[in-house]
């Protein structure tokens, strides 16, 4: 996958609650698909679809258990998609920081009009 | 209300990004700043060493503004622009934007909320686009070069620890 079909996979697997609260739980350690299934009320092949998605996405992998097929989360496209997020509000902050300077030389402008007024 | 001073940034949905600042000054001050362009220069940077030599606001229904960053070192270019939809002075601002060099489609529409209380103004901003490529493409913008550092040095990172780990995996499975 390119950098970019697989950030949006990433953000599509992330669009849905069910699939964020799987990911929180294999933040926790791996779990297989009968564990993860036990705190939702849904079936196993309703969850099993939700794990294919994060699959295709990356965002998980299988363990080496045969039996359990225990699911572990995969930390690579989380940070990416993280990270451009991240960019993004370094320049808003930036932005914002200079405007909250700003507003102070904005706010004694005015005070100072309104005592040149009286 | 958020934490003063406290950006809060997320994406909702497939198509739309959030954002909620509080500002420590009464409202009409923040629209000011918001829609003056002698102060909209002041603060709406580009990334550093970028420049904002373009800033043009007709504030009304139907009128346009447009803003050119440039990159002070090689002369570079981003332009940005749209319409005005609804300026409802001093609670919100309805206007579409752009990007000149736009690599998906359509437009997107910003929504533009001031909010004031006891002296203090929150700000959301309800950015909406077209589609979850566009959202997606926005998150990246501008601002490439530091992502494509980061990965590069990600991408260092993984390149010496990988190889080791796997050698090892290889060896043990090999060994079985």
């Amino acid at each position: 996958m390119t950098q970019s079909s697989r950030l949006d996979a990433t953000f599509a697997a992330l669009a849905d609650p069910t699939r964020r609260a799987i990911l929180a739980r294999l933040a926790l350690g791996e779990a297989s698909v009968t564990e993860l299934a036990k705190p939702f009320d849904m079936s196993q092949p309703a969850i099993s679809k939700h794990l294919k998605v994060l699959e295709r996405a990356g965002l998980i992998s299988r363990g080496q258990d045969a039996q359990r097929r225990p699911r572990r989360i995969e930390a690579k496209p989380l940070g990416e998609a993280d990270e451009w997020l991240e960019k993004y509000r370094k320049l808003w902050e930036k932005r914002f920081r200079h405007l909250d300077g700003l507003l102070e030389e904005l706010k004694s402008q005015q005070k100072k009009r309104k005592h040149t007024k009286r | 209300m958020p934490k003063s001073g406290e950006l809060k940034l997320t994406t909702r949905g497939d198509r739309e990004i959030l954002m909620t600042r509080d500002f420590n000054a009464p409202r009409h001050l923040v629209w000011d700043a918001f829609t003056k362009p002698e102060l909209i220069k002041r603060w709406l940077l580009g990334p550093d060493g970028w420049s904002m030599p373009v800033c043009e606001v007709d504030l009304r229904v139907g009128g346009k503004y447009r803003y050119v960053w440039r990159n002070d070192s090689d002369g570079q270019e981003m332009g940005m622009g749209g319409v005005f939809r609804k300026v409802d002075r001093p609670n919100r601002i309805i206007n579409t934007e752009k990007f000149d060099e736009a690599w998906y489609p359509g437009e997107a529409v910003n929504t533009t909320e001031f909010a004031e209380q006891s002296g203090k103004t929150t700000v959301t901003q309800n950015i909406l686009y077209e589609s979850k490529d566009a959202r997606d493409g926005i998150l990246k913008s501008g601002m490439e070069s530091g992502v494509s550092r980061s990965y590069e040095r990600l991408e260092e990172v993984l390149a010496s620890t990988a190889p080791a780990r796997t050698t090892k995996a290889e060896a043990t499975e090999a060994r079985q």
